[in-house]
């Protein structure tokens, strides 16, 4: 292997919406990677099969999503409200609270903690949110150093690689990659790839940095209002160190993560664990409030964090999209995500979830593509856990991206734009529809081939005859038929 | 009963042979079938693609169409969808309290083939004979739109010479999305190779489904493929015979 090789292992993916390519053009070196394409498909093939076992021994399943929902929709009602009553039992129970509106906020209110903590170095517990805001590029930017103690941030981390999962953040990468990377970059010579030595050089890492860097970084799962607690849930232990044994932590969390009661966990946790991981109840379930006097970091932050969901909150449709728990069922069972992963959809939020809530934490400046990246076959309707109508979602943004366009004159002479003026005009009158079958009867006579079929099309038809022939217009359509019947019978 | 067929305006251009079987099964089973000149489109095609006010002209021109109907019967599963899912939020947000009514009124009435023959007209057993082996495509709009279930197969399990052959991953989309085959060809087409893949491993001569916008998909894909597998709704199969067989096309 040459030295370039060596140096990168891992592909590169532009997951900041802003930069990103549209899903289409992004999703093509994907579906050429043999490799990639075969480590997503047997991931999520092995978790799905251990959702579907232990949601069915669950025979209050549907109960469970129903209330999960109610609990949800009843917090986005009175999100105000709650997020106040967190932040007053947080504050009371020894921590702070922050209030961030963007990503630039969370980033600089985070950053000036460190400082004040005089903080160089800091761990981190898995947190997709971190990633929404781009927090370790910020960091280290800034002169600190981030650590991620998550097995598979660590991967991707030591990789230079991009999460392409919420929950596996490292689905695509196969254990012989990991190896390498672990090789390379903690410099063991004659490393296995057999999980056990993978997962002991990792837990080798990992304890110099927990017992030396004294200031962590984590998210949250939940947090509740009527406690001021927090709830993060993991496989590894990683989070349990991390609350352990450093002196300063600081949560950040999406404002939409608040539960009313502690009780409220009992639904959500069942949900949760079953959907994401496809276990009965997660290895580590991490509960705190504020400080505790000699037991765990003295001090505590959390930063609440709005970054668009606010304006989501809004809209009475999209609302749901805030239900979400994160737990990755969609993008699981999504045939969409199976071809392509997740770094084709340009956002740290891949999948069904991520392509109703990214272009709507972006206000539909950026990743526009991605609400049509779905063939709106609702299998993650069905499995979502609080039962988020993604497809629903899904039309409604695709009518928002489509009047955005419209008005714009480059859109207005798209093959696609004209052929949805011309079919609504079309289909306003049945002389008009009959008209332009007998005309593109004639006109696809020039692409039939003796076959009957026609092989390959021009401007958008192109895009069909990729993979697919079209059989020739028939002679004759149904409504000739029908009225050549009706005349003989006569 | 007299049924008015919706034949969806990509059955009537690319398939009227599903058509022509449709009305030769019903009026088989002693139906009374009408058809009505003035239909078009349902508006599906404009709706999932964004166009929601051109989709609404749609909704309106078939409500209205339809409104003094006794029963309307559809061969297209995802159409029958778009009534039922779609219309409801069209015509709440720019439709007039008449049309919804006229919506409400309608909308019992408004059957997928599978669920008329099943339910309306309790009959399982069409008298249907296709001697060759079949694997059955739920289209998803059939499956988790209209939540068929059971129907097509014990429709297809009553035809005689029929050999059901089943289909692995039976609830995994084929891909074909409407204009996402377009918007998203390269990513349709990957979901086409999965499909086929397990259509293809059932060795039947035919996949049936209720959809013939899905079995375009996997019927262009097939004969791109030379894969010596034919695709035929669901409705021509029901309708064929001994003395009149289905007609095939392609």
């Amino acid at each position: 292997m040459s030295a370039a090789a060596e140096q990168t292992v891992l592909d590169r993916a532009e997951l900041d919406p802003a930069k990103a390519p549209p899903f289409p053009v992004a999703a093509l070196p994907v579906l050429r990677n043999v490799q990639l394409r075969k480590n997503v498909a047997h991931a999520i093939d092995v978790i799905q099969a251990k959702r579907a076992r232990l949601v069915a021994e669950k025979t209050d399943w549907q109960a469970l999503r129903a209330a999960a929902a109610a609990i949800k929709d009843h917090v986005l009602e009175n999100l105000g409200a709650y997020l106040e009553q967190f932040e007053e039992r947080c504050t009371a129970a020894g921590g702070t609270v922050h209030w961030a509106a963007d990503a630039a906020d969370a980033r600089r209110i985070i950053l000036e903690i460190l400082r004040e903590e005089k903080a160089d170095e800091v761990i981190k517990i898995k947190t997709m949110t971190s990633a929404e805001i781009q927090l370790n590029p910020f960091l280290e930017a800034a002169g600190v150093r981030t650590y991620e103690t998550d097995l598979a941030e660590i991967i991707l981390q030591l990789g230079e690689g991009e999460p392409s999962h919420i929950v596996v953040p490292a689905l695509h990468v196969n254990r012989s990659q990991v190896r390498e990377i672990f090789a390379r970059r903690m410099g063991i010579e004659n490393l296995s790839d057999e999980p056990k030595a993978l997962t002991a050089a990792a837990r080798n890492y990992l304890r110099q940095k927990f017992l030396l860097v004294p200031t962590a970084i984590s998210g949250a799962n939940f947090l509740i209002a009527e406690t001021g607690g927090v709830v993060v849930v993991e496989s590894e232990g990683n989070g349990r160190m991390c609350l352990t044994l450093p002196r300063t932590m600081i949560t950040l969390a999406g404002i939409e993560k608040v539960l009313p009661r502690f009780q409220d966990l009992e639904v959500m946790l069942q949900l949760l664990a079953r959907s994401a991981t496809g276990e009965r109840m997660n290895p580590y379930t991490s509960l705190w409030t504020g400080v505790t006097r000699g037991d765990g970091p003295q001090k505590f932050h959390v930063v609440l964090l709005d970054n668009g969901r606010s304006s989501i909150l809004a809209r009475k449709k999209e609302r749901q999209t805030l239900r979400c728990i994160r737990c990755a069922a969609c993008m699981n069972t999504c045939p969409v995500y199976r071809q392509t992963g997740g770094h084709a959809y340009g956002s740290v939020y891949p999948g069904p979830i991520g392509a109703i809530l990214t272009p709507q934490l972006e206000q539909l400046r950026h990743a526009q593509s991605l609400p049509f990246a779905s063939s709106l076959c609702g299998a993650c309707y069905e499995v979502c856990p609080v039962k988020i109508n993604i497809p629903e979602i899904l039309i409604d943004l695709r009518a928002q991206v489509t009047d955005q366009e419209r008005k714009t004159a480059g859109k207005f002479f798209d093959p696609m734009y004209v052929a949805m003026r011309s079919a609504n005009l079309i289909f306003s009158r049945a002389w008009l529809f009959h008209a332009a079958q007998k005309m593109g009867r004639i006109g696809s006579r020039l692409f039939t081939r003796k076959d009957g079929w026609m092989h390959s099309l021009p401007s958008v038809g192109a895009k069909w005859t990729l993979t697919r022939d079209l059989r020739g217009l028939p002679r004759q359509t149904f409504h000739e038929w029908w009225a050549a019947r009706e005349r003989g019978a006569k | 009963m007299r049924a008015s067929l919706f034949i969806t305006c990509y059955n009537d251009t690319l398939f009227p042979e599903t058509g022509r079987a449709v009305v030769r099964l019903l009026e088989r089973l002693g139906v009374e079938v009408e058809f009505r000149a003035g239909q078009t489109c349902c508006g599906q095609m404009h709706a999932n693609t964004g166009f929601r006010r051109e989709a609404f002209c749609q909704a309106k021109r078939l409500v209205r169409l339809y409104a003094d109907a006794e029963a309307v019967v559809i061969p297209s599963s995802s159409c029958v969808a778009m009534i039922r899912d779609q219309y409801p939020g069209l015509f709440e947000e720019l439709g007039d309290e008449g049309l919804r009514k006229d919506f409400a009124a309608l909308v019992p009435r408004v059957n997928e083939l599978s669920e008329f023959l099943v339910d309306k007209l309790s009959v399982e057993d069409v008298g249907a004979y296709f001697p060759h082996r079949v694997t059955y495509h739920a289209s998803c709009h059939g499956l988790r739109g209209l939540h068929l279930g059971e129907r097509p197969f014990r429709l297809l399990r009553k035809v005689r010479g029929l050999e059901l052959a089943p289909l692995a991953n039976l609830e995994r989309c084929c891909g074909f999305g409407g204009t996402f085959s377009v918007k998203n060809g390269e990513v349709s087409s990957a979901m086409l190779t999965v499909k086929l893949e397990d259509v293809l491993a059932t060795k039947a001569e035919f996949c049936t489904a209720l959809d013939n916008s899905c079995l375009m998909h996997l019927g262009g894909g097939m004969h791109r493929q030379y894969a010596g597998m034919k695709t035929i709704h669901m409705a021509q199969i029901l309708a064929s015979t001994v003395k009149e067989p289905a007609e095939v096309a392609g």
